[in-house]
């Protein structure tokens, strides 16, 4: 069967089982839209700026427990993808990324539209590849796949030359990829684990450390099982919301920088830590010596590189999440049931000290007047909808308050920038989530600052017609930053003050897209309920307390047990 | 911890772009190259060796190690530090060479078992091999005359190990 590369193209990602990329066509990749023009069974969304592209490609993956796939043109729709490629690094998402190229006789001659993306992107994707050779394309697309979904996963670009595309051979299946170099460890070491089951059943004072690993690996059953059979209290990063049912009694909350009280302090204060899929970012461990400092610690983790960067493992052990935890949890099955409970006085007094932390600092805050609480808002929206809701936020005070108030019962239901933070990620991220699960209510929550990082992917929402729901927290500040100013900048308010904001009512109504607004306390119910049920793309805008902060908060580089509580 | 050199043998694909991807690594992550030497094997062509010389702690090197191991063209990578090998340098040094200095000059070159390659009027060029220790005696024994430029490929090394572990 002769192909032409842009076939080939398209029949190696339809082979992948993606039924929808993210793409913005351009000179370098006309062919592959030419050929795109008649594919059936591949959904291409039409982005309006390349990031989007990416982020919702990302927010696809997640939302769907696959890959996700964006394609560009050369030069600027190559370079608009760096900041999504980085994102995407940083959170472990995997992402395949077609960009054109000039064709390969103008490589190096600083053709138009040319730029080295494969030197650019080097430092922020799993792998890159610069497919110079027609007959190594359906190989190398069948190796980026590979590799952006094993092991741990992540974004890997491929670079497709215009000439490339254009060629026609006789294809053949590339069949099963095995890379020499690179075989992920997906089977841990049982003989770590039977000491991990002792640790279990000596620890007075355990606590489990669930991260974005447990949502990569699709273990978030196995963990609550752990957690359930040995009684033990979870908490989790950013990146691990959901994990572990929000509404249960073991839930203890986020940890780190604005963690709970209760989480934080049964790190500082533990003696058994089982961390499962983290990285110990600096925004959860604050001050190193002081994190989790009388603790033995058990990390499980795909990526050996994890093990040992920030923290100090005492009982390291490589392997996929899932499937680590599953033999530890049948390793403990067959153990005395009590036993792995640990000793009922020792445990129940430790959970004691758990209730007492939450009864004393109790994550909160107090809606009262007129003037909307943004917490308020959160709280409100998780009343008004189910587990079943996928949320997004951008980046900033938004993301924060609905990691604390928005209380994640499932995995994949949580999607957020978290390692790069990126401002933008929100609106592109819903987009992706949408057409991943169009029967999903998909709300993204957004600062006023945030939403106008990528707002032109309102267009997208609307022509594509994945309806997404916009809350915007408008306190006409960057709230994050602010805040820092305010707490470590004695107040001066530099270039964060941003009175001047589109109309975002007229916005929506300028994209076809439904605006609605309220600064009253009384209104926000009545104001999500109707945006909540309003058919199509809704911007539900919320005039909030201007110069209301994130509490708890550990000061950058503190110990987490000494927080700003109020 | 205390910083000691460690030098690494690093098995890589021979393909573009393989050692920008390690120098990024290095450069990307605050580490720092001191020694660097590449070429394709003889045992494979499409294989290269790098041999590398850098300076951290034990707790750095771990995870120079892992992240090296983590990129996909990187096939082994072997530390040598405590290991038995053998470790060369080549150095091409061209030193002043008055008369009255060449009899001393050729009689350093002879007990260090090393050769003139080129001659000039008025200076020397000598090619010598071995360890770092060697080099840096030589050079130390020639300074007096006046060294005019050298240059040096960076340690190369092997294990003394018969067998090879490929993963």
């Amino acid at each position: 069967m002769k192909l032409k590369g842009a076939e080939i193209l398209i029949k190696m990602i339809k082979d992948e089982g993606i039924d929808t990329i993210f793409g913005y066509p351009g000179g370098a990749v006309i062919d592959i839209y030419d050929a795109l023009e008649n594919t059936t069974g591949l959904r291409h969304i039409l982005v309006r700026h390349e990031q989007g592209a990416v982020h919702a490609a990302d927010a696809y993956a997640r939302a769907k427990g696959t890959v996700g796939v964006a394609l560009v043109t050369s030069g600027p729709g190559a370079t608009n993808t760096v900041t999504g490629i980085a994102s995407a690094y940083m959170d472990s998402i995997p992402v395949v990324i077609f960009t054109g190229q000039v064709p390969t006789a103008l490589i190096g001659n600083d053709a138009f539209q040319e730029v080295d993306i494969v030197g650019i992107t080097r430092p922020c994707t799993k792998h890159n590849y610069l497919v110079k050779d027609i007959t190594k394309l359906a190989r190398t697309i069948k190796e980026a796949f590979h590799i952006a979904k094993s092991g741990r996963p992540g974004p890997v670009l491929v670079d497709l030359p215009k000439d490339i595309m254009a060629a026609t051979i006789e294809f053949e299946e590339p069949g099963e990829v095995d890379l020499k170099s690179y075989k992920p460890t997906y089977n841990p070491n049982r003989k770590q684990l039977s000491k991990v089951v002792e640790l279990i059943k000596e620890a007075k004072r355990p606590v489990i450390f669930s991260g974005g690993g447990v949502v990569l690996s699709k273990a978030s059953e196995e963990l609550t099982r752990l957690a359930k059979m040995t009684n033990m209290p979870v908490t989790a990063s950013l990146m691990g919301l959901g994990t572990f049912p929000g509404s249960h009694s073991l839930w203890l909350g986020m940890v780190g920088m604005h963690g709970t009280y209760r989480a934080n302090m049964s790190i500082s204060n533990c003696d058994l830590m089982i961390a499962v899929g983290v990285r110990f970012d600096d925004r959860v461990t604050g001050r190193k010596d002081k994190f989790a400092s009388e603790a033995t610690i058990v990390q499980i983790d795909i990526d050996p590189t994890s093990i040992h960067k920030n923290v100090e493992a005492t009982c390291p052990i490589v392997g996929d999440c899932k499937n680590t935890l599953e033999i530890l949890n049948s390793m403990l099955e067959s153990e005395n049931p009590s036993y792995i409970k640990g000793n009922i006085e020792e445990r129940q007094k430790w959970l004691d000290q758990i209730a007492q932390w939450r009864a004393t600092s109790p994550q909160r805050y107090e809606q009262t007047g007129d003037v909307i609480k943004p917490q308020y808002v959160i709280d409100r929206l998780h009343k008004l909808t189910d587990s079943n809701t996928i949320i997004t936020t951008e980046v900033g005070q938004n993301q924060m308050w609905t990691a604390q108030y928005y209380h994640f019962e499932r995995p994949n239901h949580f999607i957020t920038s978290g390692g790069l933070g990126v401002m933008g990620f929100g609106l592109p991220a819903a987009i992706g989530a949408k057409a991943a699960c169009p029967d999903k209510l998909v709300v993204c929550v957004a600062g006023d600052g945030s939403i106008q990082m990528n707002s032109q992917e309102l267009m997208t929402a609307i022509e594509a017609k994945l309806p997404v729901k916009i809350v915007i927290l408008n306190n006409r500040y960057l709230g994050m930053v602010r805040q820092w100013q305010e707490l470590f900048y004695d107040r001066r308010y530099s270039f964060t003050n941003m009175e001047m904001s589109p109309d975002f009512v007229k916005l929506a109504d300028a994209y076809g897209a439904t605006g609605m607004r309220t600064d009253r306390a009384d209104e926000v119910e009545a104001l999500l309920k109707k945006g909540l049920a309003c058919e199509g793309t809704v911007i539900m805008e919320f005039i909030v307390e201007r110069e209301e902060c994130v509490y708890p908060m550990v000061p950058a580089g503190g110990a987490i047990s000494e927080m700003i509580l109020v | 911890m205390s910083s000691k050199k460690y030098t690494l043998s690093i098995l890589v694909d021979n393909e573009p772009g393989v050692l920008s991807r390690i120098a990024g690594l290095f450069s990307g992550r605050g580490y720092n190259i001191e020694g660097l030497s590449v070429a394709q094997t003889a045992e494979n062509s499409a294989l290269s060796r790098i041999t590398m010389v850098t300076v951290g702690d034990d707790h750095i090197i771990e995870q120079i190690t892992k992240q090296l191991h983590k990129l996909i063209n990187v096939i082994t990578v072997n530390d040598l530090t405590d290991k038995k090998y053998v470790q060369r340098e080549l150095m091409l040094i061209k030193v002043n060479a008055k008369p009255e200095h060449r009899a001393e000059i050729l009689r350093i070159v002879d007990i260090f078992r090393c050769r003139v390659v080129d001659v000039g009027p008025e200076h020397y060029t000598i090619e010598m091999s071995g360890d770092e220790g060697k080099m840096e005696a030589f050079i130390d024994l020639l300074r007096p005359m006046g060294i005019i430029e050298t240059a040096r490929t960076g340690s190369i090394a092997l294990t003394r190990e018969k067998k090879v572990k490929i993963k």
